[in-house]
């Protein structure tokens, strides 16, 4: 599946973090970076992390 | 089998997402009181009050997995009867349950003092952020009643809107009962240094204007005026509409780890978001109603398998809660970021920078960190959740 976060939107809270940390990271700059490419097994992490995003800027496809 | 959820917000939703992951596979039927599908309330306050924003970008996302479920909207649940297992809704619907959900959240608390009508508003839902931001535009001062986080963050938009602001608060400091004296100081002074005026520790006497509200009247004789007044003194749990069953109301639905309301009895009644009040067991076993961003989500998952469950075996789902609260705060160019429970803590400890700038402030009872907080610290902020899930 393909990951997509909005970065107009993104806020670089990171609670997509806790749902899915093997995609979503926050870099010592404090600043989102994360997987495009994820493989299918994740989905459920995954779309957890789509669920509790503040600014519901995460899509995945 | 027919499961009713009352509440078309975020925790109806996600009760409905997890009923279909965890395998039920009857009629879901959906009731709100609004005329929309679930929507992101954060930004009412924020982006939606300083730029305007179509409900279409405030929709949440509906997975295929809850294509067939039933939505109904405008219309509010005005009664319960346990045994027919039905609601009376306010057009005369009647809807039959086998099991009831509530999630029907809060609504505004409004002050009870003499005196206005018009211009004078509150901030809940989407209607009433649209008719706030249309008066906001063409006021040139406004007063805020109430020092939390919603009335803090109408305040740093108005000012990002170059209209002056006056604050008015019983409290000592803003946010001060979730977030404490010290972290409130700080933020006050954050806010005065961008113009805004509080009038703390203050008693409202009652509203100035005949058919508007032109500003309010303290007990201290003094008189603060504006355009527009707005109340933002906390909410009420919507569960007038649950009387009757012999269920604890008091402040919220009183839920278990299952989120089933208590005490329970034959007839299924379960509570999500907002409105359900249960104890956060990692902290410890007070049962609280917490209105953080992830809880909705939170209880409606544990809901959603927790109903599941009990459909497909006939026994409760016996998990201990394990939600960490978490909520978030956007005012001017600072992000406050919060994990746990601040508001139970008897001493903080600034860990990283200082109050008045970018910090770390670990919130602590008898010791033990039971909150952190952090000023646009992100980052440090999450090992602090996790480490409060492992050392319980």
């Amino acid at each position: 599946m393909k990951v997509h976060v909005d970065m107009e939107k993104c806020q670089h809270y990171g609670q997509c973090v806790f749902e899915a940390d093997d995609v979503f990271s926050l870099g010592d700059d404090g600043k989102l970076v994360y997987k495009v490419d994820v493989d299918d097994s994740r989905r459920s992490d995954v779309e957890s992390a789509v669920d509790v995003c503040p600014m519901q800027a995460i899509t995945v496809e | 089998m027919k499961i009713l959820i009352v509440g078309a917000g975020l925790a109806g939703l996600r009760t409905a997402e997890s009923l279909r992951g965890a395998g039920f596979a009857g009629e879901i039927t959906i009731a709100g009181e609004e005329p929309h599908f679930p929507y992101n309330r954060p930004p009412l306050s924020k982006d939606a009050l300083a730029h305007g924003l179509d409900i279409a970008d405030l929709e949440f996302k509906r997975r295929e997995s809850i294509a067939d479920v039933t939505w109904l909207f405008d219309d509010s649940a005005i009664s319960t009867d346990y045994q027919q297992q039905s609601v009376l809704f306010k057009s005369g619907r009647l809807e039959s349950f086998d099991v009831l959900v509530a999630a029907t959240g809060i609504r505004p608390r409004t002050l009870s003092v003499p005196g206005a009508g018009k211009s004078k508003f509150s901030l809940r839902n989407f209607e009433e952020a649209q008719a706030l931001r249309t008066s906001m535009l063409g006021a040139e001062r406004i007063v805020i009643i109430g020092a939390g986080f919603i009335g803090c963050e109408i305040a740093a938009t108005a000012r990002k809107l170059g209209i002056e602001v006056a604050v008015v608060a019983a409290d000592p400091e803003p946010m001060f009962r979730p977030l404490g004296a010290e972290f409130g100081r700080a933020m006050r002074k954050r806010h005065e240094a961008r113009g805004v005026k509080f009038h703390m520790n203050a008693k409202i006497a009652g509203y100035l204007g005949v058919d508007s509200a032109t500003g309010v009247s303290l007990e201290s004789g003094e008189e603060i005026l504006g355009d527009l007044v707005i109340e933002a003194i906390g909410s009420l749990p919507n569960t007038e509409w649950l009387a009757g069953g012999g269920r604890d109301l008091h402040d919220g639905v009183l839920v278990d780890s299952s989120m089933r309301a208590t005490p329970a009895d034959e007839v299924s009644v379960y509570a999500v978001g907002d409105v359900a009040r249960y104890s956060f067991d990692l902290f410890d076993s007070t049962p609280r109603r917490i209105e953080h961003w992830n809880l909705p989500t939170e209880t409606g998952r544990r809901a959603g398998k927790s109903i599941a469950h009990f459909l497909t075996t006939g026994e409760v789902l016996a998990e201990a809660i394990n939600f960490v609260p978490s909520f978030w705060s956007d005012q001017y160019e600072d992000n406050v970021q919060s994990f746990g429970i601040p508001g139970i803590a008897d001493s903080i400890n600034v860990v990283d920078g200082e109050l008045a700038g970018d910090c770390v402030v670990e919130y602590l009872r008898d010791g033990k960190v039971v909150g952190v907080v952090g000023v646009n610290t992100s980052t440090k902020l999450a090992p602090y959740r996790k480490s409060f899930q492992e050392s319980n």
